[in-house]
């Protein structure tokens, strides 16, 4: 067998990493603990069964996997770099003392395999060579394009691992209660934010007063959250949300590295900045430039008068 | 209590990343230094639980000598002294950092007795890769749960929160454990004057490990072209605004 993928759950995501994977070597292979019908386009899909794998469980998860791993002897095992197909495939090379390359966009098989990696959250890619026995890799989301999913859903193939006590110890007791209110800044397809130049929490309310009208979400940059002036759930950054709107509106935001980090995935940016030199621009594709005092609330109002014009035709 | 909290020195970047002629590093002439948020809200952590516990509170790092700075000013945060893994400044890659981690903690354990809680950053700000605090933690066999924003003691044990779409995902885990934590898990403090004053004469305990060869070895860096883009300027001023309506209704979202 030459490539597994670790499949948290069906999505784009995961058509990236199979997509990805099979760049490595075929046939692909996938692992999960999840709906083994829902995967796709492999030559099989493993199942791993047990009470372990009722909620999410990473060290389980991980050593069901290398159960796996060490049966079939993949060249490569690969996982889609989110928040948990990173912690699972951490763990495995621990277990397995072999090395991890995180959030790759591309990589060539071969002793040693080579890897391009993202570091800095995207800002900076790093070319490595990998020595290990077999490749552990997880792919950037938004790095590669998907491969369709089929509707042929894959052999399936039912294992129950071995588990120990302390693979058991790590897993979701419970689901606390959400913060739910408002549109979630990571699926907003508008996003306003604003950095310290809003001069006071209460600054905020033009920027509020925007993301309403366009029925979007309220970000901000660190330097905001650093202050307490907003939580930190509307931090876009490399350590805040990574977003993905249709358009991103950046008022008073100078483009550091850190924010950029977060705002990669917005399919178009609208700077608003008094200074022309700031290093947003050259990300944004439209700007305005000028004090977002004046700028935005000329914005929702111009808004205003198109709204009403198309709620009162003729 | 006993906590400990490990930190890394990075460049503080600002608005574009510029490489030394090798491309081995980030050209750091004209540039700050700190510590990943996440771990900043790390040691804020740390030193809370001893606030509230009793206790000690140790930070450690792997870097080079200069990185005895942020040594320094995790203790003007309240950690009460420090270990410093000194480096030549060479990078080393995860697995190596991880094994100097677990060789420092085993020693000073040996010492003063186990850590009830060991705190890293979920990645760090530089490499970014996911995966030192949970190679530490399987290596001295404790639990570790990652990508926390909330960490509080429940008798023996850790009640960890971690952050999913519609809610928070708990994890109780019996001390001592590993836990990797998230900006956003506290507000971290200002260091006062006589706390950084203070956080002079708090000891730091160096010593210089080897570093093996490197598993993911860094061959070079590379700045992502940029996609050439230009923003296309709407406007100055208020008198932009029916350009940027016009645009937004030319998207599909106004």
């Amino acid at each position: 067998m030459a490539t597994l993928v670790y499949v948290e759950e069906p999505g784009d995501l995961t058509q990236q990493a199979l997509a990805f994977a099979r760049g490595l070597g075929e046939p692909l292979h996938a692992f999960t603990t999840g709906d083994p019908l829902a995967v796709t386009g492999v030559e099989k899909v493993h199942h791993a069964e047990g009470d372990a794998f009722a909620s999410y469980a990473p060290a389980a998860i991980a050593r069901a996997l290398v159960e796996l791993v060490e049966a079939q002897s993949p060249s490569a095992v690969v996982a889609s770099g989110t928040p948990r197909g990173n912690e699972v495939l951490a763990r495995v090379a621990a277990i397995t003392d072999l090395p991890l390359a995180a959030n790759c966009v591309a990589s060539t098989p071969g002793d040693p395999a080579s890897v391009t990696r993202t570091r800095w959250g995207g800002s900076l890619l790093e070319e490595a060579r990998i020595h290990g026995e077999r490749l552990l890799l997880t792919v950037q989301p938004h790095a590669v394009a998907p491969e369709p999913a089929t509707d042929e859903p894959a052999p399936v193939e039912r294992f129950a691992p071995t588990l120990a006590e302390e693979d058991l110890v790590v897993t979701v007791r419970e689901r606390a209660g959400s913060s739910a209110g408002g549109v979630s800044l990571a699926e907003a397809k508008v996003v306003v934010s604003c950095g310290r130049g809003a001069g006071s929490p209460e600054g905020f309310g033009i920027i509020e007063e925007l993301a309403g009208l366009l029925g979007g979400a309220v970000g901000c940059s660190r330097a905001v959250t650093m202050a307490g002036w907003r939580p930190h759930t509307d931090q876009v950054g490399q350590t805040g949300t990574k977003i993905a709107p249709d358009v991103y509106i950046a008022c008073g935001i100078s483009g550091a590295t850190q924010h950029m980090a977060g705002c990669k995935g917005a399919k178009a940016i609208l700077a608003v900045n008094i200074d022309p030199e700031a290093p947003i621009l050259a990300s944004a594709d439209y700007a305005v430039i000028g004090d977002l005092h004046e700028v935005v609330p000329a914005i929702s109002a111009e808004l205003r008068k198109a709204q009403k014009g198309t709620a009162e035709p003729g | 209590m006993r906590v400990l909290v490990c930190v890394k020195r990075v460049p503080m970047t600002g608005g574009r990343i510029v490489l030394t002629d090798d491309a081995q590093a980030i050209e750091t002439k004209h540039l700050g230094f700190t510590v990943s948020p996440h771990e900043e809200c790390g040691v804020e952590e740390a030193v809370r639980l001893i606030e509230a516990n009793a206790g000690e509170s140790v930070v450690l790092t792997l870097g080079p000598p200069e990185a005895e700075e942020q040594l320094r000013d995790a203790m003007a945060l309240g950690a009460d002294r420090a270990i410093h893994l000194v480096t030549d400044g060479d990078e080393w890659d995860a697995q190596s950092t991880a094994g100097a981690i677990v060789e420092a903690v085993r020693s000073d354990e040996a010492a003063n007795g186990a850590f009830d809680l060991v705190f890293f950053g979920n990645e760090s700000a530089d490499s970014g890769g996911y995966q030192v605090g949970i190679r530490v933690a399987y290596a001295l066999g404790r639990p570790v749960a990652t990508g926390l924003k909330g960490v509080a003691l429940e008798g023996g044990a850790a009640r960890c929160e971690q952050e999913v779409p519609g809610g928070r995902d708990v994890f109780v885990l019996p001390l001592p454990a590993v836990v990797t934590v998230l900006e956003g898990l506290n507000l971290p403090r200002y260091p006062s004057v006589p706390a950084k004053l203070r956080a002079q004469r708090k000891p730091v305990d160096a010593s210089s490990p080897t570093r093996p060869q490197p598993r993911l070895e860094k061959l070079r860096l590379v700045v992502p072209e940029s996609q050439g883009k230009e923003a296309e300027i709407l406007g100055h001023g208020p008198d932009a605004a029916p350009a940027v309506v016009e645009v937004l209704q030319r998207i599909g979202v106004a």
